[in-house]
């Protein structure tokens, strides 16, 4: 294991691998795909080593299911796909919504849509992990975008699944998942795991999806004594369908509260010379880490520049982009693909400002020089 | 049979009856079949997972008393997957339908019994499309009729225990509504079966299948099925002629020696250990 002493030069998708076995993640359901492959074959390596169970399962609806049906039974489990696959894994995350159960799916993000470019690099699954499944639905999405960070987000993305109890996608990018760089594991205690509640109400009082204050329920796992019902239907506090228009109110309400109610604590992003910036880019995944190097090199050009990265996609931090745009002049929004995120930035922004992408949708990282080109377009919009 | 008849201890039916079922339906009449099945063998109620999909036998694990997962259409033997892997104790139900089983679900099922996991599959087979009212599914016979068959079905349709059999399963058998007792048995012997049990019950939809195919009473399609199954026993002994148009109905296949998947992946794990 790479450690303070031995650090490692480690991929992506094995930093991944490593931050599901820390978050403590004991079955993974899975489905070849490339550029997430080796995600799948990490942990068909890992996990019988410690008890857990790894399959590879005939499809990607397959993977998720089982994937789900191992969170009912009480383990943290997960699946690693991209594009095909995460399209025809929306069913289940609906699913896995409504039935309130923890499951991490990571999409490793390529050229889309349909096979479209199966070995390069893209972010344009962004407002899929949004919104893909059908019906009303809040979804939580991390983004990292250095291997260190890959670790890192996994291990929140387990945890936020845990709490929430909701599906929770980690959205990484084909140049991250197969990047190799300095990896450290970090030191066991100082990572923080979090677990799913579980009932201390005897049986006869239980409801799985009681409502509570903070629209969280107790979870006890199927074989913990507590039976019950999960069902795709909408349904009541007990588990059972039903039909009663207060009762589905109440029951889509549960589901958004649960998210937005909790929504500041897993929001996750970082500043970067941001105080005095009177430009700034908004960036998250690999398209960050050029930003970062176009916030400097504008710096040596005296433009006052700042970066904005989110690791918190879903729920969009929309009050964040708020604050920050009343301060800026113009923002770019850098990503690879035709404009996803910059429509959510367009709808933040409470006053009217240029705000201008930077994309590049052809399977290349996004430079540097390319954001600073359109630093200096939303630059020369506001001199008009 | 007032509540005080054991099996009501295995129903939720203070919560949830009536059911969604239409008079004359097969599936309650199945549904307490396996729920006689499980209390002979006397299983703890807390170690029992009943998972279905889609459509109208996919209702039935809302009225049991076990820990009950109504999942998406065609997928519930991979939901069930997941469970048996984390929690192998645990014995695993899955009801589903025909087109629920075979035709989206189709997949799922050959890999499951490929895998031979433990699993017990109970397949009802009404030859139709309930839920959504009244399509042809892949168990429609030729020349029956259906909403979305109105010239009559041109298919030809899928012979469940030869595919249960040919992917890997290591428990086939096919019974039907009107043989109850039989039924009752060869459920049994499916729970208690290590490995992938595949149960065809060939069951009655007069409101749909019947109305369209001219058996309007639920009376009518037992009496076919009592007409069209022959045991495999007397099969054995007719001619390929005598046995046109009939279903075979009997335990086909008993193989208690096929490596068992949860069991195999165990070994894996120990091995390891070492």
């Amino acid at each position: 294991m790479p450690n303070k002493e031995r650090p490692a030069l480690v991929q992506g998708n094995i930093a991944c691998g490593y931050g599901a076995l820390a978050a403590g993640c004991s079955f993974f359901g899975g489905y070849p795909i490339t550029p997430s492959t080796e995600i799948a074959e990490f942990m068909a390596r890992e996990l019988p080593k410690r008890g857990g169970k790894f399959i590879q399962m005939e499809d990607e609806m397959g993977s998720l299911a089982a994937v789900i049906g191992a969170s009912i039974a009480g383990a943290k489990a997960m699946t690693a796909t991209s594009g095909p696959g995460f399209s025809l894994m929306q069913e289940h995350i609906g699913f896995a919504y409504i039935t309130e159960t923890p499951i991490v799916v990571v999409n490793v993000m390529r050229g889309g849509p349909s096979t479209g470019l199966p070995t390069m690099t893209s972010q344009s699954d962004t407002l899929q992990a949004g919104f893909g499944t059908h019906g009303d639905y809040y979804a939580v999405a991390f983004a990292p975008s250095s291997v260190q960070e890959v670790f890192e987000y996994t291990v929140k993305a387990f945890n936020a699944a845990e709490f929430l109890q909701t599906p929770v996608v980690l959205l990484m990018d084909e140049t991250l998942a197969h990047m190799r760089e300095k990896f450290i594991y970090p030191p066991t205690d100082s990572i923080e795991v979090i677990n799913r509640k579980k009932p201390e109400t005897p049986f006869a009082w239980f409801k799985r999806f009681e409502m509570t204050p903070d629209c969280i329920s107790d979870f006890p796992a199927f074989g913990d004594g507590y039976r019950y019902h999960i069902t795709g239907l909408v349904h009541d506090p007990m588990g059972f369908p039903t039909a009663v228009s207060s009762e589905i109110v109440k029951s889509a309400e549960k589901l958004r509260d649960k998210i937005l109610i909790h929504k500041d604590r897993f929001t996750y992003y970082e500043k970067f010379m941001t105080d005095d910036a009177i430009w700034l880019i908004i960036a998250f995944g690999t398209a960050a880490r050029s930003a970062k190097q176009a916030v400097i090199e504008a710096r040596h050009h005296r433009m006052k520049v700042g970066l904005l990265q989110l690791y918190t996609i879903w729920p969009f931090p929309d009050e964040l982009i708020a604050e920050l745009s009343r301060n800026v002049e113009g923002i770019v929004v850098a990503e690879m693909n035709m404009g996803q995120l910059i429509r959510e930035v367009k709808k933040a922004c409470p006053r009217k400002l240029p705000i201008l992408g930077a994309n590049r949708y052809d399977g290349v990282l996004i430079t540097p020089d390319e954001i600073i080109h359109s630093l200096k377009a939303v630059h020369g919009s506001k001199e008009k | 049979m007032g509540p005080k008849s054991p099996i009501y201890d295995y129903l939720r039916y203070k919560k949830k009856f009536p059911t969604v079922w239409c008079p004359g339906c097969g599936i309650g009449t199945i549904m307490g079949a396996i729920i006689r099945a499980v209390m002979s063998l006397g299983y703890d109620k807390n170690d029992v997972v009943m998972v279905s999909g889609i459509g109208c036998s996919s209702r039935m694990p809302a009225y049991v008393d076990f820990n009950t997962l109504h999942t998406t259409h065609g997928r519930a033997i991979a939901f069930a997957t997941g469970i048996k892997l984390a929690k192998p104790h645990l014995k695993l139900i899955v009801v589903t339908g025909d087109g629920d089983g075979l035709a989206i679900g189709g997949n799922h099922f050959i890999h499951a019994a490929r895998r031979n996991i433990d699993i017990t599959h109970i397949l009802i087979n009404n030859s139709i499309y309930g839920m959504t009212g009244g399509q042809y599914s892949p168990t429609t016979p030729r020349r029956a009729f259906a909403y979305t068959a109105p010239y009559g079905n041109i298919e030809p349709d899928f012979d469940v225990v030869e595919l249960g059999i040919a992917a890997g399963a290591s428990f086939v058998a096919r019974t039907a509504v009107y043989h109850i007792i039989q039924m009752g048995k060869i459920i049994e012997k499916a729970l208690k079966h290590k490995g992938y049990s595949l149960v065809d019950v060939i069951s009655q939809c007069p409101v749909l299948y019947g109305r369209l195919n001219k058996m309007r009473s639920p009376v009518e399609m037992l009496l076919w099925q009592k007409e069209h199954t022959v045991d495999i026993k007397v099969a054995a002994k007719k001619s390929p002629e005598e046995l046109e148009g009939k279903y075979i109905v009997g335990i086909f296949k008993d193989d208690p020696d096929m490596p068992e998947y949860v069991s195999e992946y165990q070994k894996l794990i120990d091995s390891l250990k070492e």
